[in-house]
């Protein structure tokens, strides 16, 4: 056991063939120590169900407690009346929490033996074949064979496809949401014999690293009987739950099995965050605590003075079977218990039921809001965290994404900047303006034979070959041949949006017209540049090709515009393989480029190149992509001269791109001689078989080959705004919050999104910080600090809205987040309206998060829709993940899922504020009603000499709880609205009440009444106040009169219920036809429950015995009188709430007047 | 095809969408001070018709536990005093209406002590002659008695059962005539014919053979009434009476009422006499005994508190309609203008 623990701790494990042992007992076998491939994600055992369970749920603190209350009621000396009945509350309440865990279980363990047996092809000796196994059986060291749209296993090192050029396509949506293709290549150099793949002769022990759950990162190597080591990542792993797809079949060495696979590791299920109104909950219900022990306190103390002031034994006194009386000290020590055990349900048992049951009945309404679905995607609104409803309705800083959060993340291709001249490109403009030179196109392509290579024909090809995007053909794609209940089992997390990261052709296409090649120069254009409109060419030997259906899978959407770009001018992209590329020139010429290699795209470097070796000059050319600022500092000069002028003008260009709020990505190509490349290839080699540092290594041979390169020209891209997203950032601003833009985009595009959103305004004081030197980024933020500090206290600006936004750079950040600036950049960013950080990279982004969610102590929300967003996402209090382009990461990391950015709008200010409002709401209400209740039994005592009597039959008191007063909170706290929608949306400051008393505004909320903490001392007065009355009023009604104990009782739980269900019925500001069902049934339902309880009684319930009481009492008119006026005296306060300072009406009604004049 | 693309779309009806047609209950001023004042006129109208009742209802009450030297049943406040009898004498002026209830009060007596209210066996009580041999345990420790025979009827209430005995008198020219009481009907009517039955055996007496009389009781339970079969054993109505127990330490039970003969129309003023059979401790604990006599109206007893109240509450509701109005007139008006 130990051996095999240590075989699996081990930082690498060595992994050999099962064929071999194939049939020897488990101790031979290589692979024994690591786990097999069979799955179980139950929590429980059948036999063990119970006692898991139970240990599990008295992990809450609440359970013990009332369970601890329950064997109390079991100790002789409390003298409780029926011990049993005290274990009801409780057990049911664990019941259906066993319940629902046992039936979650069941599902996981159903969907677990489905897994386990699902079929797959194993590699038998015996046979010398594929044979047919299931998942369970699938073993490390096993070769398993996946056939196209089948779901893999097992995590594979993937060693032979059916393709070729050994590229197999992989569909990783079971696992992360990405509905594109991936491309992974078999390892490289392992001399697998072609095309059929020989198993036996599989002969390397493959290295691996421990098991982890990066999807996008594992390294091994295979070391050969040869000592040669030939090394692979990710691209050569399937992922077990992938589909294969586009490749007939597919054989791979299985590395990690079961759960030690990526992506069972990676199944963590469900997030828990505990939020905001819960920790103050806690407060709340210690406070109760105390107020229990204080009350028994006081009962017991009263117990002993009262025995203590008894001169004899009273004949109502009743001394133990052998004629004893306990001293007045002992007794009233034992009274405390029976206090506990009376007053007990002043800490409501049922209110973490209900609250689950409410937030259950909220996300319910949320997602089912027919304003937050997306008709495009068809997808709803997602609630992954189950338990931070409420707080939506209490966020104070917003920190969002640009790209695809605020925009669409749907690139149009704008202009391009080719040798220095700038080029529009008008989407879907009819008469295509396209930007073609014809001249240098003509004269050079086709004499391909001339030395000098057209610089726009190198543009475009850059364009359409330096990308990672797969084509396929659109009638072939994506066709599943049975998708069956697999996929459904797989899609664990989310409900999959309907979404397909294909862009449609249309959006960047060209047209049919197309328009003779003519120059034209266009003088008026948009910044002054110097533009000349071209036109696409007219291809009269345009062949009949497939193009048509071709479709691009790209990872980013911008490769995708490009690429379609390039199409409209000609080039189109045919195919890509491995190690090809295939493009199609405007001549009709098809052009195979060997795909040499790769440099893909990384945040560091911030550019991808591709190596390529040209068809025709036979040279090893190099394209290389990437922002302007990644690629300017590494040219070179080979158009020696000129070269300076065009790097100036094409920056020039670029800037005005960046006003333009275009994305711009910059084109170079650099000739590779041969004598370089081969150097370059050893150190490349030898990078990629590393197993230590591998993607330093691999990125420093990339770096090292990206230098001198030539520029060729730049694009802008447009990306959209979203829908209504000025309104939506205007209408959070409104409502209190700070919106803060995190974007990896240069300052100036971001300044420009800024300014198109909203976030900034025209009038703005705009402070931009970017420095490169700690001491400039401290003195200038002193200054700006004490500058701000001054406009802000000057009096004369106290009526000026001009407002201040800063502007900071990534570096910048890195410095003002350093732990001695902190305070100062938090202090400073305190006080600016908007704050907007550019090229930050996603460890910045959560490090911004979690400053100020630290420093400040609010509540944050953060929204983005990319991988990068997913720190950021986790570490605010609410993470907001937008299905969008970039794939399902940031929301797989998120606590709910929208898709669009102006569905944030209703979230926060309406459902958020319901949410909020209703569960405070209900919550303090649940309060007041315990104590209002326990308290009257409280006031008993001093009449009956703090002996613990209750005067209200035991089983009325526990349905009381259970069933006449439990629905109405609860129907409270789903459906409540306090304010309506569409004045919510109208006017946004009403949001403010959620949130902390931190500014003026919330000096006037308080009044409204909502705040928490006065709202529930507030309540706790009432309650105290009601239960004074609801006593105190039948106690002088029926004073000297000849009433038993439980006649008493039953118009006191009958005023109870009226005063409490009436106290809900002032709370409830909107009646629906629900409202007045729940409310009115709770009244019948005591009424029924009462008159046929205390009907069938006879001897029952010693020693209550409420047979006929109700009856009688109903029969009497004083019941009745008693009844009308306790309630109202209880009431008055609460009448009185609502006029005439009505808190609500009356500001109400003054934003209403405003929100209806504007 | 169209249905199927948007599965995931959302039902547009009034409840998932939140837009339920609900009524606002908007309190404006033509409501609330309208509605405060009607609320206030009525309680008004129910208070003036509780107070006049109240005050309309006669009540006498004698104190005869004889704490003072003065009283008369002072002497048998001694504890060792055993059938002791004494002599209340009372005048009253005016003709006390009928019917008249006899009322005997006790003050500072919990019979709504926690362990005292369990001591007791319903079934025993309803005539079940199991728990005859073997009474329920909550009525430790008058369960059973020293040589381990159960009391019957068992536990600390029936034990404690009232027995001072009243017998009133009006003097008429020196002479005492007897006042009938009615002793029938004056404990609840499901106690009486269901809740409380005698076990089915006649003679009532062999049902009690093996058991024995509670310790405080002077005679069995089948000898409360001899007379009168059906009052006797558990059906006894004093026995009935005292078994409800009062819900506050002060409280009167009934006794007796005055409906028959010449009494029929009320107590008619005179002078009366009433004799006690003093046996009830209550002195030790500082407890008092008392008689009551009143007559009743649809209200019950005699009770000015919840008159009072209702007059209070309604005069309230009046006056802040009034301060409503003034407050309406003051701030709504000027901005009309």
């Amino acid at each position: 056991l130990k051996i095999s623990q240590r075989a699996r701790e081990k930082d690498l494990r060595n992994l050999a063939s099962n064929l071999p042992y194939e049939g020897l007992e488990k101790g031979k076998q290589p692979n024994r120590y690591f786990p097999g491939n069979a799955i179980k994600t139950t929590k429980y055992t059948l036999l063990l169900f119970i006692p898991m369970n139970l240990f599990e749920q008295f992990h809450r603190l609440a359970n013990i407690y009332f369970v601890g209350l329950a064997i109390l009621n079991f100790v002789p000396v409390v003298n409780a009346f029926q011990p049993e009945v005290a274990l009801i509350p409780i057990c049911v309440i664990l019941c259906l929490t066993a319940l629902k865990d046992a039936w979650e279980d069941f599902r996981r363990y159903q969907s677990d033996r489905k897994l386990n047996n699902t079929p797959c092809l194993i590699y038998s000796r015996k046979e010398k074949q594929f044979v047919e196994r299931r998942w369970k059986d699938v073993r490390v060291g096993d070769f398993v064979r996946v056939v196209c749209n089948e779901i893999v296993p097992a995590d594979l090192l993937l060693l032979h496809t059916s393709d070729p050029s050994g590229v197999c396509h992989i569909e990783t949506s079971n696992l992360d949401g990405e509905t594109n293709l991936k491309l992974r290549r078999t390892m490289s150099g392992l001399c697998i014999s072609h095309p059929v793949f020989e198993p036996e002769s599989f002969n390397s022990v493959v290295v691996c690293e421990k098991p982890n759950n990066n999807l996008n990162h594992f390294k091994c190597y295979a070391e050969k009987p040869d000592k040669e080591k030939v090394g692979a990542g990710i691209e050569s792993l399937l992922l077990r739950g992938c589909t294969v797809r586009n490749t007939d079949h597919a054989v791979g060495f299985v590395v990690y099995a079961g759960h030690e696979t990526k992506s069972m590791l990676n199944n963590n299920g469900p997030r828990y965050k505990r939020s905001k109104l819960e920790r103050k909950l806690n407060i709340n219900v210690f406070f109760c605590v105390i107020l229990l022990f204080t009350m028994c306190l006081i009962g017991a103390l009263g117990h002993f003075l009262w025995l203590q002031a008894l001169p004899v034994v009273p004949p109502f006194l009743v001394p133990d079977s052998n004629g004893h009386l306990d001293s007045p000290s002992l007794s009233g020590f034992y009274m405390f218990f029976t206090m506990i055990i009376l007053l007990q349900v002043l800490i409501p048992i049922s209110l973490y039921v209900s609250i689950e049951l409410v937030k259950i009945g909220q996300i319910f309404f949320i997602t089912n809001d027919i304003d937050l679905y997306d008709e495009d995607t068809d997808s709803r609104v997602q609630c992954k965290a189950l338990n931070i409803t409420e707080d939506l309705g209490q966020i104070e800083y917003i920190f969002s994404d640009k790209t695809g959060t605020l925009t669409e993340n749907k690139m149009v291709f704008r202009r391009c900047s080719i040798m220095g001249t700038e080029y529009p490109h008008k989407e879907n403009g009819k008469p295509l303006s396209s930007c073609y030179s014809t001249f240098h196109w003509v004269s050079h392509s086709c004499s391909s034979s001339s030395q000098k290579i057209d610089p726009y024909l190198d543009f475009f090809l850059a364009l359409a070959i330096c990308n990672t995007v797969v084509v396929s053909m659109a009638t072939a794609q994506r066709q599943r041949v049975s998708p069956g209940s697999l996929h459904r089992i797989f899609t664990f997390w989310q409900r999959k949006p309907k979404r397909n990261r294909t862009i449609s052709e249309d959006s960047v296409t060209e047209g049919d017209d197309f328009n003779p090649p003519v120059k034209t120069e266009e003088p008026g254009d948009i910044n002054g540049l110097q533009t000349c409109s071209l036109y696409a060419p007219s291809q009269c030997n345009m062949p009949a090709t497939t193009s048509d259906n071709l479709s691009y899978e790209a990872e980013s959407p911008d490769e995708a515009a490009l690429v379609y770009a390039a199409k409209a001018y000609g080039f189109t992209l045919l195919a890509r393989t491995h190690d090809s590329v295939t493009v199609r020139l405007p001549s009709g010429e098809d052009l195979v480029f060997e795909v040499l290699d790769t440099l893909t795209f990384d945040p560091i470097r911030k550019r991808m190149s591709i190596l390529v070796r040209h068809p025709i000059t036979k040279k090893f050319v190099l394209y290389t992509k990437g922002a302007d600022y990644a690629i300017m500092e590494l040219l070179g000069t080979p158009y020696a001269g000129i070269q300076k002028n065009i790097a100036a003008d094409t920056q020039h260009h670029l800037d005005c791109y960046a006003k333009e709020g275009l994305r711009t990505l910059c084109f170079t190509k650099k000739i590779v001689s041969d004598k370089m490349y081969e150097s370059w290839l050893v150190n490349r080699r030898r990078a990629l078989a590393a197993i230590d540092n591998r993607e330093e290594l691999v990125m420093d041979t990339a770096v090292q080959l990206e230098t001198n390169l030539s520029l060729l020209g730049a694009t802008g891209i447009e990306d959209r705004l979203q829908e209504s997203v000025p309104d939506t950032i205007v209408a959070l601003r409104e409502a209190g919050i700070q919106v803060w833009v995190l974007t990896g985009d240069k300052p100036e595009t971001a300044v420009n999104i800024g300014y198109a959103c909203r976030l900034l305004e025209d009038e703005d004081l705009v402070i931009n910080m970017s420095t490169v030197f700690q001491l400039t980024c401290t003195s200038i933020l002193d200054c700006t600090l004490e500058e701000v500090r001054r406009y802000s206290e000057d009096p004369r600006n106290v009526d000026t809205t001009q407002d201040i936004s800063l502007v900071i750079d990534g570096r910048t950040l890195t410095m003002a987040l350093s732990s001695d600036l902190q305070d100062r950049f938090v202090d400073l960013a305190k006080r600016c309206r908007s704050v907007l950080c550019c090229r930050v990279t996603p460890l910045q982004k959560s490090r911004v998060v979690k400053v100020v969610r630290e420093k400040l102590k609010v509540m944050t929300l953060a929204v983005g829709d990319g991988a990068n967003d997913v720190n950021m996402i986790q570490a605010a209090d609410i993470g907001i993940g937008i299905s969008g382009q970039e794939g399902m990461q940031a929301v797989m990391a998120s606590d709910f899922a929208i898709s669009r950015f102006r569905h944030l709008k209703k979230l926060l200010l309406v459902h958020g504020h319901w949410c909020y409002t209703r569960l405070a709401n209900m919550i303090i209400y649940f309060f007041y009603k315990n104590v209002a209740y326990v308290n009257l039994l409280f006031w008993y005592q001093f009449f009956c000499g703090f002996s613990g009597t209750a005067m209200i039959d035991y089983w009325l008191m526990i349905f009381f709880n259970l069933f006449f007063t439990s629905v109405p909170p609860i129907m409270f706290g789903i459906m409540d609205n306090d304010v309506s929608a569409e004045m919510l949306l109208g006017v946004p400051e009403l949001y403010r009440m959620g949130q902390g008393c931190n500014s003026i505004s919330c000096y006037i909320f308080t009044h409204l009444g909502l705040f928490w903490f006065s709202t529930f001392w507030v309540s706790m007065l009432d309650a105290f106040y009601q239960s004074l009355v609801c006593f105190f009023i039948p106690y002088l009604a029926y004073q000297d009169s000849d009433i038993d104990v439980f006649t008493f009782g039953t118009p006191l739980n009958t005023i109870s219920l009226f005063t409490i269900l009436l106290h809900l019925s002032i709370e409830i500001k909107a009646w629906t036809v629900i409202h007045w069902v729940i409310i009115l049934g709770s009244v019948v339902l005591y009424f029924i429950v009462t008159l046929a309880y205390s009907g069938l009684c006879i001897t029952c319930n010693p020693p209550s015995n409420p047979y006929w009481i109700l009856q009688s009492q109903m029969a009497d008119p004083m019941f009745y009188l008693i009844c009308i006026l306790t309630t109202v005296v209880a009431l008055l306060p609460r009448y009185h709430k609502c006029y005439p300072p009505c808190p609500f009406n009356v500001p109400l009604s003054v934003l209403q007047s405003s929100f209806f004049m504007n | 095809m169209v249905k199927e693309e948007l599965a995931n779309r959302p039902d547009n009806t009034a409840f998932t969408q939140q837009r339920l047609p609900a009524w606002q209950p908007m309190l404006s001023a033509g409501i609330v001070i309208p509605g405060f004042v009607i609320i206030g006129l009525a309680f008004i109208g129910i208070g003036v018709a509780l107070f006049v009742t109240s005050q309309s209802i006669q009540l006498l009450e004698l104190d005869y536990t004889g704490v003072e030297q003065t009283s008369p049943c002072f002497k048998c406040s001694d504890p060792n005093a055993k059938n002791c009898m004494c002599e209340l004498t009372f005048s009253t002026d005016t003709l006390f209406k009928g019917p008249v209830f006899f009322y005997y009060g006790l003050s500072n007596y919990f019979q709504n002590y926690r362990s005292y209210g369990v001591s007791k066996d319903d079934d025993q009580l309803s005539g079940n002659l199991d728990n005859f041999k073997s009474p329920s345990d909550t009525c430790a420790p008058y369960e059973y008695d020293r040589n381990n025979k159960p009391f019957v009827p068992c536990g600390a209430v029936a034990n404690s059962l009232f027995n001072d005995t009243f017998k009133l008198y009006q003097i008429v020219n020196g002479a005492k005539k007897v006042v009938p009481l009615d002793g029938k009907g004056i404990s609840w009517w499901t106690d009486y014919n269901i809740k409380y039955r005698n076990p089915a055996v006649t003679p009532l007496k062999n049902a009690f053979n093996g058991t024995v009389k509670p310790l405080y009781w002077s005679k069995p339970a089948y000898e409360l009434d001899p007379s009168d079969p059906a009052n006797n054993g558990f059906i006894n109505q004093d026995f009935l009476v005292w078994m409800r127990r009062a819900a506050l330490p002060d409280f009167r039970k009934l006794y007796r009422r005055i409906t028959d003969g010449d009494y029929a129309e009320g107590l008619p003023a005179g002078n009366y006499s009433l004799q006690i059979a003093y046996n009830y401790p209550v002195l030790s604990f500082e407890g008092r005994k008392k008689v009551v006599f009143s007559n009743v109206s649809w209200m019950g007893g005699k009770n000015e508190f919840l008159g009072i109240a209702y007059l209070v509450i309604g005069s309230l509701c009046v006056v802040m309609s009034v301060v409503m109005l003034i407050v309406y007139a003051k701030f709504k008006f000027p901005e009309e203008e």
